[in-house]
């Protein structure tokens, strides 16, 4: 656990969106939506659970992060160079040939990412691979992922959710990213998920619905993992598709889409007083 | 004399590898015992991962474990593994060259009684066209050691192909397994076979037979589908005039493919052969014995015979 106050926390959040930003810049398509909704996520991870530093990161005893909806990798490159593991400046090759930054995870080509996901539903069966070996090796670290509200439609999600049960993998903590829209509209239009934290319950898991932008409250909730929690946990994160620019919230429509030059100063603009206003708070 | 399937002697082989290897691992999908994944408890109960009946969960779950250098080996009937979990297989283990080891047990027709949907004929072509992966398929219990212990320390992804059709040994002790070379088993002069698995027992009868009837053959087992060995198949066309595939499985994709590929690139003046390519002829098994399935599609010694002399 890392001793950054919430203002600090906050802080991070706010640049990570600006980074984010940056990184895609306009007139090209990102995954805009899921990539901003989940910052407040990878920042308590990142910034405040995870035992995971430039120091460590390649230790076999460190926590690990995987981004089971692969395409909100974004977030991840971010805060990976904001760490000092990449910069920031090589990030502005992302998807591009011959970049290390592919549009979903590579473990092959990316340092620092844990784990090939992108087509959906298979990061928690990854997740608990690692779980089991790393108990057999005498290894007590612990294996955070995020997962998106729209992937849990995805049968495999439910069968690693019984074999996380099933072996007492309660190292093994999952967030869902709950912001209510996936690739082509609403996730309940198209396929209803609800209720989480019941279907979570049933499964083996505890399961906690938090607001997913209330750093104090997922910061909380993953207090909650601390080696003698008797289940696994799932923490259903409620956020904003899009958070932090105004203009492509709580729409499907810049899940993967491109700003025009105008759109994008205006979302810079948004996010640079966002940073303002938490400075000035200082 | 006795006899063994290559399931049987993957069991062993790999419960062996575990006893010297403490990062062996096998996981089946509620059919443990029938691939033999399950002997590996008598060295070590907690290196076998029992993981319900879920084929997609198991692969990902194995290519975890190989991100922290433990050596799966993964087991379901063939057709479930790379049916099933093609996707899995595809984006956790062959593009992110994980040392899982896929063990298709049960494949081809001599599946038997269960039917069609039990009955692998399409796996050789869904492996091996994923890149990064090594295809084996060994054809007797000795060949199916030889292929375990050498897996141990292959580094990249690799599918097994195994079976439940009992042979006696059909490999000559002083041929090793070499990975990504054929064997030759027999030389002749006017029609070769290419064998791959266990279907081999019936390829080197209908050898013998057609030798006692004037007709000269050579036969030649494949164990490594993937890389091939471009090389035997080069030699092989430009000194028979017949070369004929042999394969429990599909016509299409499988040892008679890989061959037709590499004859696609051959210099034409080189080739004096004529490819001619023996499997299921583009469709499914059905409930029966395995020797009566065999009969039906023509791959008993008769049928091997009988196809052969209709050729020359």
């Amino acid at each position: 656990m890392k001793n950054l106050s919430l203002w600090n926390l906050e802080l991070k959040a706010a640049e990570i969106r600006l980074h984010l930003l940056r990184i895609f810049s306009y007139g090209k398509p990102h995954h805009f939506g899921g990539s901003f909704s989940c910052v407040e996520m990878v920042t308590a991870l990142y910034f405040y659970k995870m035992n995971y530093s430039l120091e460590n990161w390649q230790a076999p005893g460190r926590d690990r992060f995987i981004m089971s909806k692969g395409h909100s990798v974004p977030t991840q490159y971010v805060v990976l160079a904001m760490l000092g593991i990449h910069s920031l400046e090589e990030l502005k090759t992302i998807k591009q040939m011959g970049s290390i930054f592919q549009g979903h995870p590579d473990v092959r080509k990316t340092p620092g990412i844990e784990a090939p996901t992108g087509s959906l539903g298979q990061g928690l069966s990854f997740a608990n691979g690692i779980a089991l070996a790393g108990r057999d090796d005498g290894l007590d670290f612990k294996v955070f992922l995020i997962l998106g509200d729209g992937e849990l439609q995805e049968g495999q999600v439910w069968e690693a959710a019984m074999t996380t049960a099933h072996y007492g993998l309660k190292n093994v903590c999952i967030l869902v990213d709950r912001n209510r829209y996936q690739s082509q509209g609403a996730v309940d239009d198209l396929m209803g998920i609800e209720p989480l934290t019941d279907k979570f319950n049933a499964f083996g898991w505890q399961a906690e619905r938090v607001d997913g932008h209330n750093l104090q409250a997922l910061c909380a909730a993953l207090d909650k993992v601390d080696g003698k929690n008797d289940k696994p946990v799932a923490i259903v994160a409620d956020t904003v598709k899009g958070k932090g620019i105004s203009f492509i919230e709580n729409t499907y429509k810049y899940h993967n889409f491109n700003l025009s030059r105008e759109e994008y100063e205006r979302a810079e603009k948004e996010l640079l007083e966002r940073i303002k206003d938490l400075e000035k708070r200082s | 004399m006795a006899t063994e399937a290559t399931r049987d002697a993957f069991g062993r082989a790999v419960m062996e590898l575990a006893r010297k290897y403490k990062d062996v691992y096998t996981m089946d999908c509620d059919l443990g015992r029938s691939t033999r994944a399950y002997q590996i408890t008598e060295v070590d109960p907690k290196r076998f991962l029992e993981m319900g009946i879920s084929e997609q969960d198991m692969i990902s779950t194995a290519s975890g474990m190989a991100s922290l250098g433990k050596v799966v080996y993964v087991n379901s009937f063939a057709v479930f593994i790379t049916g099933r979990a093609y996707d899995q297989i595809r984006q956790q283990v062959s593009l992110p060259e994980m040392k899982v080891r896929i063990c298709g047990s049960s494949a081809g027709i001599t599946q038997g009684t269960d039917g069609a949907t039990h009955q692998s004929v399409t796996d050789l072509n869904l492996m091996r066209g994923l890149p990064n992966m090594a295809v084996v398929s060994p054809a007797d219990g000795r060949q199916t050691e030889e292929v375990i212990n050498f897996s141990y320390n292959y580094p990249g992804p690799m599918y097994i192909r195994l079976s439940r059709f009992s042979t006696p040994s059909l490999i000559p002790e002083d041929k090793t397994f070499q990975f990504g070379k054929a064997q030759s088993l027999k030389e002749g002069d006017r029609v070769v076979f290419l064998s791959t698995g266990p279907i081999l027992m019936n390829v080197l009868k209908a050898a013998e037979k057609l030798e006692a009837e004037g007709i000269s053959c050579g036969v030649y087992n494949f164990p490594t589908l993937k890389p091939m060995d471009e090389g035997a198949v080069s030699d092989l066309a430009g000194r028979y005039d017949f070369l004929v595939t042999v394969e429990e499985h599909s016509i299409i994709g499988g040892l008679g493919s890989a061959v037709a590929e590499i004859f696609s690139g051959m210099d034409r003046k080189k080739v004096k052969a004529r490819l001619c390519r023996l499997g299921l002829k583009d469709c499914y098994g059905e409930s029966g014995l395995a020797e009566e399935l065999l009969e039906k599609h023509g791959l008993d010694t008769d049928g091997i015979c009988n196809y052969t002399k209709s050729l020359v």
